[in-house]
């Protein structure tokens, strides 16, 4: 059977087996649709978590980034997993013992304010949606590259899918998905991780193969990062292992956008609503371990395929004839995310630092169909070369999906790299789709509203908005705004600059007010929100020099957050102190748990 | 040894709040610095110097920033997991699954 047929296959029957547990696990109350009736177990729970986290930028984005950055892509690994200590540590077993349904709940009850509410909603929908449509899109990515369908047929299958399972079992059948979510898409990771750390360096385990020798090429014998260090010395390309080099990122922007990755990643809503699913605070604890190991196994293995391929791409792809490329250069050719423009006329492919030509390749075509080629059969590209000796365009994300191919593994690895995509982009946005809906029909609809609304309504309403917003996100994932990509990595700065100091206080700080919480988190945003908007539309092509103390857009968020704690503490210093009510739940909220 | 011994409440004694939040305190003021030292430290303030130190194949630094502070993370939720489930066994409620 070849690539396709097996693709057809091995995602066909992982969405069977996704909608066969969503019906199984179908709700009709509204703490199984919000919370999955409060009864999952800890370590179901934590592989539901870290399927639910881990999105198609960790699985497919993730270790493509990587490669190309070095030791400045250490970023994600640590901001996406030191967020869970600050979450099991700080936040978890509060709110489950809060035992609300959503985190706009808590924000409203604990401040007794529908205003902080309201802001609660806004910044969870907010945060939601430019999260979802990066899913979408991805679902569309994988469909296009291995079922040859359009990408925006991709997306509309993947909407459906969605649809289905969210709409039918809410929370207890995204959980249960999930889990198994996980298990495919784990597998499909861990696999070609194995099979090339074998090829590479004889040592089954990626993570001690990266740090092992090379057993085959022309640096044979001498440890994979030192050969990587040696080829980047010689294209002239920074140091991979080096840190701060000159170009690269500094020191306190490093750290300052890793605390704003940890902080916002404890502060996302759609993780965190994952612990009130949970039966008790311990396992609310316990579950943030297992959610961390799963994500682990993930997390580790990646800087290790990053790194092998790395030494692959330049070892099979520099100064090797264009007419002799492999067969994986050929298939990625067509989708436009892989591109040779033959600078110095010598049919060699030349590979360095910087970008081969100004922008994405373009082609240039006599019609829709024929394509003008260069001397070597290329297609020739309308794009502007560039000064520099670099003649390859790679686009990171076709790092993941290609390293079957590259590696020579049969088709159905290919397929289940493919379905472990899918699985990685739905598992998140389910789970981002439940936070928008339930943000509407609790938080707004019954709590603000129509208080007085039946259980049956509130719960028909769920699965109206829920509906609604998978057409929205669809539509996000046909049309996406072209900052999408960036806007990502800034619902981590808004997360982190409004929602995770006002849960911390909330728990920590009884004299924290409704007046502070809310100045801070509307300072927090604010300042987030206007440094990045300046700096990536009205600046676009700021350096280090441009921002405050050398911390770039992406880390912005770590000063917000900081603003944010000054504001609500000075705020509640000085205005009256919340309620005794809210002080008597603060205080049971400290208390072990109940027997 | 325990750093805990002096927050047990005693048998048949009302159960002890402010202790009990006191140790909760206590068990994070330890293992948030840990967190601190390992995620932004270790992996980024001090890479470059252990990066002098070579591990294997890897400089030591870039191992903590790309595996060892993830390990570090998972250990860390562990303890705090056990630990806090001890604490709430000695304040007289147990944790159920």
């Amino acid at each position: 059977m070849d690539i396709q047929g097996w693709t057809y296959l091995i995602i066909g029957l992982s969405f069977a087996l996704y909608v066969a547990v969503a019906v199984i696990a179908r709700v009709r109350s509204t703490a199984g649709f919000y919370v999955a009736g409060q009864g999952v177990p800890a370590v179901l729970n934590g592989m539901a978590t870290s399927a639910d986290w881990m999105s198609a930028a960790s699985f497919i984005s993730m270790a493509g980034l990587i490669s190309f950055m070095g030791y400045d892509g250490s970023v994600y690994l640590i901001g996406w997993t030191g967020g869970y200590v600050l979450l099991a540590l700080l936040l978890a077993p509060y709110l489950r013992k809060f035992g609300r349904f959503t985190v706009p709940d808590f924000m409203g009850d604990r401040y007794y304010s529908n205003i902080a509410r309201v802001v609660g909603v806004i910044c969870a929908i907010f945060v939601s949606f430019t999260y979802v449509g990066g899913q979408m899109r991805g679902v569309g990515i994988v469909f296009s590259r291995f079922l040859e369908v359009d990408i925006n047929t991709g997306v509309v299958i993947g909407m459906a899918i969605v649809l289905v399972y969210t709409i039918l079992g809410g929370m207890k059948s995204i959980t249960y998905t999930q889990t198994a979510q996980y298990l495919v898409l784990i597998v499909a990771y861990l696999i070609p991780a194995i099979a090339i750390s074998v090829q590479l360096t004889g040592n089954p385990i990626p993570q001690l193969g990266f740090g092992s020798r090379l057993e085959t090429g022309e640096n044979a014998g001498v440890f994979l990062l030192e050969a990587i260090d040696q080829i980047h010395r010689d294209l002239g390309f920074p140091e991979y292992t080096g840190a701060f080099a000159e170009g690269g990122k500094s020191r306190v922007d490093i750290l300052a956008i890793a605390l704003a990755l940890m902080a916002g990643t404890a502060g996302l809503p759609h993780v965190i609503i994952r612990f009130y699913t949970v039966r008790s605070v311990h396992a609310a604890r316990w579950s943030a371990f297992w959610a961390l190991l799963f994500i682990g196994i993930l997390y580790t293995t990646a800087p290790a395929v990053a790194a092998f391929a790395r030494v692959n791409l330049v070892q099979t792809l520099h100064e090797r004839a264009y007419d002799e490329r492999p067969q994986w250069f050929k298939t990625w050719e067509q989708t436009g995310l892989i591109a040779w423009l033959d600078k110095n006329n010598d049919g060699l492919i030349q590979y360095g630092p910087g970008a081969a030509f100004v922008g994405n390749p373009t082609r240039l075509s006599d019609d829709e169909v024929t394509m003008r080629l260069g001397a070597w059969g290329e297609p020739l590209l309308a794009n502007e070369a560039t000064e520099n000796d670099n003649e390859l365009f790679v686009d990171r994300d076709i790092m993941v999906l290609a390293n079957p191919e590259i590696a020579n593994l049969p088709a159905w690895v290919v397929a289940l790299v493919a379905a472990g995509g899918l699985a990685a982009a739905l598992s998140t946005a389910a789970g981002l789709l439940l936070v928008i809906s339930s943000s509407l029909s609790h938080d707004l609809g019954k709590k603000i509203f129509y208080p007085a609304m039946s259980e049956r309504s509130e719960l028909r309403w769920a699965r109206v908005a829920a509906g609604v917003a998978v057409i929205i996100a669809g539509y996000l994932g046909i049309n996406p705004p072209g900052f999408v990509a960036q806007v990502v990595a800034f619902a981590f700065g808004l997360a982190a600059s409004s929602f995770f100091p006002a849960i911390v206080l909330g728990i920590f700080s009884k004299r924290t007010t409704r007046e502070g919480a809310i100045a801070g988190m509307v300072a927090g945003f604010l300042f987030t929100g206007g440094y990045i908007f300046y700096f990536k539309t009205i600046v676009p092509a700021s350096t280090a020099e441009d921002w405050w103390f050398g911390i770039s857009p992406e880390g912005i968020g770590t000063l917000g957050m900081a603003l944010n704690f000054a504001v609500a503490i000075v705020v509640s210093r000085f205005t009256a102190p919340p309620p005794p009510k809210i002080q008597e739940e603060i205080r049971r909220l400290r208390l072990p748990d109940e027997v | 040894m325990d750093p805990f011994m002096n927050d047990i409440d005693k048998p048949g004694k009302r159960l002890d709040a402010a202790g009990y939040w006191r140790a909760n305190v206590r068990i994070l003021s330890i293992l948030l610095p840990v967190w601190f030292a390992s995620g932004c430290l270790l992996s980024i303030v001090f890479v470059d110097r252990l990066n002098e130190f070579q591990v294997g194949g890897f400089p030591l630094g870039f191992w903590f920033a790309q595996q060892g502070t993830i390990v570090v993370f998972i250990v860390l939720i562990l303890i705090y997991s056990l630990w806090m489930g001890r604490l709430d066994r000695r304040y007289g409620r147990r944790g159920k699954e």
